[in-house]
């Protein structure tokens, strides 16, 4: 039987770090495709890329794109795709103006209606989708064209702002310093610091779990060379970002969504769950899955997300135009497929999703400060993405 | 006879794993070549390096064809000779008409327009020969597999097939339209086309083939010669599993308890015609420890009668009622019916029992996932541990409980998609074709899975397509015809013709 056996494992289950490096090129590939784009614009735009208000910059231009790409991710990999995020992210920016500059509405119950019809938006798309199957490609383009066009009834065609100072502290506060040294920022040091020790402590205790049940690890040098490079990412960010102004509040509130839903997707039974729905979804149905339930939830979970953005958009700009939102959409999807998710579902990664969102930023930010011209920036977004999703078919392809 | 098909030690190794080892074919001019063997024999490789799958170059050996070498470089090249393969999977597009399957790709078009006359003409002509009275202008999608087994034949044809290679032609199909596929191979030999043809179905490769050769572990093993040896199965079987299998079926104490699941009354429309009553007014039961079969040709409704009880997965408009131990059940969905102890083997693993791009361990806890977490709080100690128990409980042959489950063997799947079940602890399993498409040996270790449930008390429902299968395992018979029961039938009194005869006469 010892040939039946050899035969059943195909894939090259041959040990070493090669045949390891070779199924796994993909999760390497991607960060450092991110280090070494990120190494590239240093270079070109003299050290610009890395200064501390740059990285600050950094962090406050992509966080709406990043948190919206985490819903993003559990609709793809469940197999559907929202169109309407930008719009949507937009409309809700709108609708906070409105709210809070022309009603007087008060800004924490302003930000709580918005939340609320963030998830209302995405669950009257998600009803038609999960409950009639109309596919979310259909549903969400036009639910981008509808709430393209309520922004501008709502704003009347203007831009309306400013905000108070408390609705833009969603987005442009800073987390002062509890030790009160001031420059460089207590808190970030130490929150870095802290990062830092939980991500070993983690990692770690995966490892040992790993060898214990006998599941696969990394080789040694490729697992510590990881969480080096990782750890001495967080720290050099956290040191620049504490010589600046410390730790933006977006930041916190990117990091601890991103903490949740990657837990929510890799270890709870509802990511399981999703992940099986987008896998096969007739045979998660007949395992007693309630897949219809499960769609429509991801479209909930997508608009408040979206409703989310929008707000910390809204603040960040301090004003709400007509044109907020626009085509951003585009930029969440092409961050989540970046990160290696499948168009056909199932597979995908919040991490990934992330990285590929931080790809995208890194080099809107970088050719923008390089002074290449919106025309070219687009080109070379396009060229990339296609890039990396070619890499994922073609790593597929020699896999099997 | 001359060799039309000479393959001499074909040697071809994938990283790490030698899948063929000096593998010899020879096919001769007219004959019909049956290639049997386990899962994982071999004979899928052997099959793809002779169409040119695997180019020539990435395997060691020679192929010779008509007496000269030739060197394949894609499925075009040996289509050009004449070698056509209809694989198990059908390759044709459902929502185009038999007309325009059968020339897709060879169309009869000048400068880029079809000519129909003359496609319908020679549709025509070829659903003729095939013996398939359907309009050429009918949609590939409302044939059934059967027929659809048909056109690929007749586009085979029309390719002016000189080697018709058929894998597994008749695991999808009912007796009757196995019969006429096999006869159709028959008359196809008497007009001179030769074909080998890949089955499970000892009995179908005694009927038709000249010759027999047996592949195992990527070797051949033997060739059987029709005219001088004498080929019975259990030759063949010893020969595939490399030992006497005495029992195909393995013994069970019989012993029936108390009456576990008991359906009344059921009847179920068509989900998307609600004029159409598919299931009527069935009513069933099993006990424990026995195993019930429902019998019955393609299409009598015997899956659509088990996935509308099962949460409703089929159908509109159903009436009926199920007990289980004499109580009321609801089993208005799925996750229902698993809570109130019904669990259902589905027939197509790949479109309906598993994740494919997941590995084992997931595929086995999907349907009980809140048994191996907390508070929703996956353990994946807990779920590999269930995984590891499953995978040597029912010989899973795999690596790691981690290997996707699209790497595994059809019988090894089928072993994985039961373990899922069964972690679901139901008492009453419905198992629907269990042993579609799997080898000999696998399907021996289902049926040693089955007897093994029904001696712990569960009750079993099986659907079967294989008549000996039926008579071999179950307790009592359901025969099925036209959405309603036709007669039952203990062990004793069934036997297919008993079986045929209820369904013809009703």
């Amino acid at each position: 039987m010892a040939s039946v056996q050899a035969s059943d494992n195909k894939p090259g289950m041959a040990s070493g770090i090669g045949a390891y490096l070779k199924r796994h090129l993909r999760e390497y590939g991607l960060l450092l495709a991110l280090i070494a784009i990120m190494g590239f614009f240093q270079i070109v735009t003299s050290g610009t890329l890395l200064r501390p208000v740059n990285i600050t910059n950094l962090f406050l231009q992509n966080s709406y794109i990043i948190i919206m790409a985490l819903g993003m991710l559990i609709v793809i990999v469940s197999g559907n795709i929202d169109l309407s995020v930008g719009s949507v992210m937009g409309f809700i920016g709108a609708l906070a103006a409105v709210m809070i500059v022309e009603w007087g509405v008060p800004v924490y119950g302003a930000i709580l209606i918005c939340v609320l019809v963030g998830c209302a938006i995405g669950a009257a798309q998600g009803y038609w989708i999960a409950y009639w199957k109309i596919p979310s490609f259909i549903v969400t383009l036009a639910g981008m064209l509808v709430f393209r066009g309520l922004s501008l009834w709502l704003l009347e065609g203007q831009s309306v702002g400013p905000f108070p100072k408390e609705f833009q502290a969603l987005s442009t506060g800073f987390i002062p310093d509890i030790f009160g040294i001031g420059r460089p920022n207590g808190t970030a040091l130490a929150a870095g610091a802290v990062a830092v020790m939980l991500i070993f402590w983690v990692a770690l205790r995966n490892r040992a779990h790993n060898r214990k049940f006998g599941v696969e690890n990394e080789p040694a040098p490729f697992f510590y060379a990881r969480n080096l490079i990782v750890a001495g990412a967080l720290l050099f960010i956290t040191y620049k970002l504490s010589t600046f102004r410390g730790l933006p509040n977006v930041l916190i509130s990117m990091v601890v969504l991103t903490v949740i839903y990657a837990i929510l997707t890799e270890r709870t039974t509802l990511g399981r769950r999703i992940y099986a729905l987008g896998g096969n979804e007739k045979a998660a149905k007949l395992s007693g899955i309630r897949t219809e339930r499960l769609t429509f939830l991801s479209f909930v979970n997508m608009g408040m997300l979206a409703a989310l953005a929008g707000l910390i958009f809204a603040a960040r700009l301090n004003t709400a135009t007509p044109k907020a939102g626009f085509a951003v959409e585009l930029d969440v999807i092409a961050a989540v497929f970046i990160g290696g998710a499948s168009m056909s579902g199932g597979v995908g990664t919040i991490v990934g999703a992330v990285v590929g969102a931080f790809i995208m930023g890194v080099m809107n930010n970088g050719m923008s400060i390089m002074g290449i011209g919106i025309d070219y920036q687009q080109v070379i977004k396009g060229l990339v993405l296609l890039a990396a999703v070619i890499f994922d078919v073609y790593n597929k392809r020699k896999q099997s | 006879m001359t060799a039309l098909l000479e393959m001499c030690a074909i040697t071809k190794t994938f990283p790490g794993v030698k899948a063929l080892d000096s593998v010899n074919l020879t096919v001769r001019e007219g004959e019909i070549h049956a290639l049997v063997g386990e899962n994982g024999a071999g004979k899928s490789t052997l099959m793809k390096v002779l169409s040119g799958v695997y180019p020539s170059g990435s395997y060691d050996g020679e192929i010779r064809y008509d007496g000269v070498p030739v060197a394949f470089n894609g499925i075009a090249d040996s289509e050009k000779r004449g070698i056509i393969i209809i694989h198990q999977e059908l390759a044709l597009v459902p929502l185009l008409s038999i007309a325009e399957n059968l020339f897709l790709g060879n169309e009869c078009a000048s400068h880029g327009f079809i000519d129909w006359r003359e496609t319908f003409r020679r549709t025509e002509a070829l659903l003729k020969k095939v013996g398939l009275a359907e309009a050429p202008s009918t949609l590939v999608d409302t044939l059934g597999v059967g027929k659809q087994q048909l056109v690929e034949i007749a586009k085979a044809l029309s390719k002016d097939v000189r080697l018709l290679i058929l894998d597994e032609p008749t695991a999808a199909l009912s007796e009757n339209d196995s019969a006429a596929l096999l006869d159709l191979l028959l008359e196809l030999k008497a007009q001179g086309v030769t074909s080998i043809i890949i089955s499970h179905k000892l009995n179908e490769v005694r009927r038709v083939a000249d010759r027999v050769t047996v592949i195992r572990d990527g070797a051949t093993i033997s060739t059987l010669d029709a005219a001088t040896d004498e080929i019975t199965e259990g030759r063949i079987v010893r020969d595939m599993v490399g030992r006497d299998m005495a029992h195909r079926y393995p013994e069970r104490e019989r012993r029936a308890g108390d009456t576990l699941l008991e359906v009344r009354n059921w009847n179920v429309w068509h989900p998307l015609h609600a004029d159409r009553q598919i299931i009527r007014d069935v009513s069933l039961s099993v006990r424990a420890g026995e195993v019930v079969g429902i019998a019955g040709l393609m299409g009598a409704g015997r899956t659509e009668l088990a996935m509308s009880i099962f949460g409703r997965s089929y159908g509109q408009n159903i009436s009926g009622e199920v007990s289980l131990h004499g109580q009321p059940i609801d089993v208005s969905r799925v996750d229902r019916a698993i809570d109130a102890g019904l669990a259902y083997v589905t027939e197509d693993r790949k479109t309906l029992g598993l994740i494919l791009e997941e590995g084992i361990n997931r595929n086995i806890t999907l349907s009980n996932l809140p048994a191996v977490s907390n508070r929703s709080m996956i353990s994946e100690n807990r779920e590999t541990q269930v995984a590891e128990g499953y995978r040597e409980a029912m010989n899973i042959r795999a690596p790691s409980v981690f290997q996707k489950a699209m790497n595994l063997s059809g019988g090894n799947q089928q072993k994985v998609v039961l373990s899922k079940w069964l972690f679901t602890e139901p008492d009453v399993l419905i198992l629907d074709e269990p042993t579609r498409g799997i080898d000999v040996g696998a399907k021996f270790e289902i049926y040693n899975i089955i007897n093994d449930l029904s001696a712990r008390g569960k009750g079993i429902l099986m659907i079967s397509s294989e008549m000996p299968e039926m008579l071999g395992m179950c307790d009592r018979i359901y025969v099925m015809n036209e959405g309603a029961f036709v007669g039952e039938l203990s062990a004793e009194e069934a036997s297919q013709e008993r079986i045929m005869s209820l369904i013809v006469t009703h």
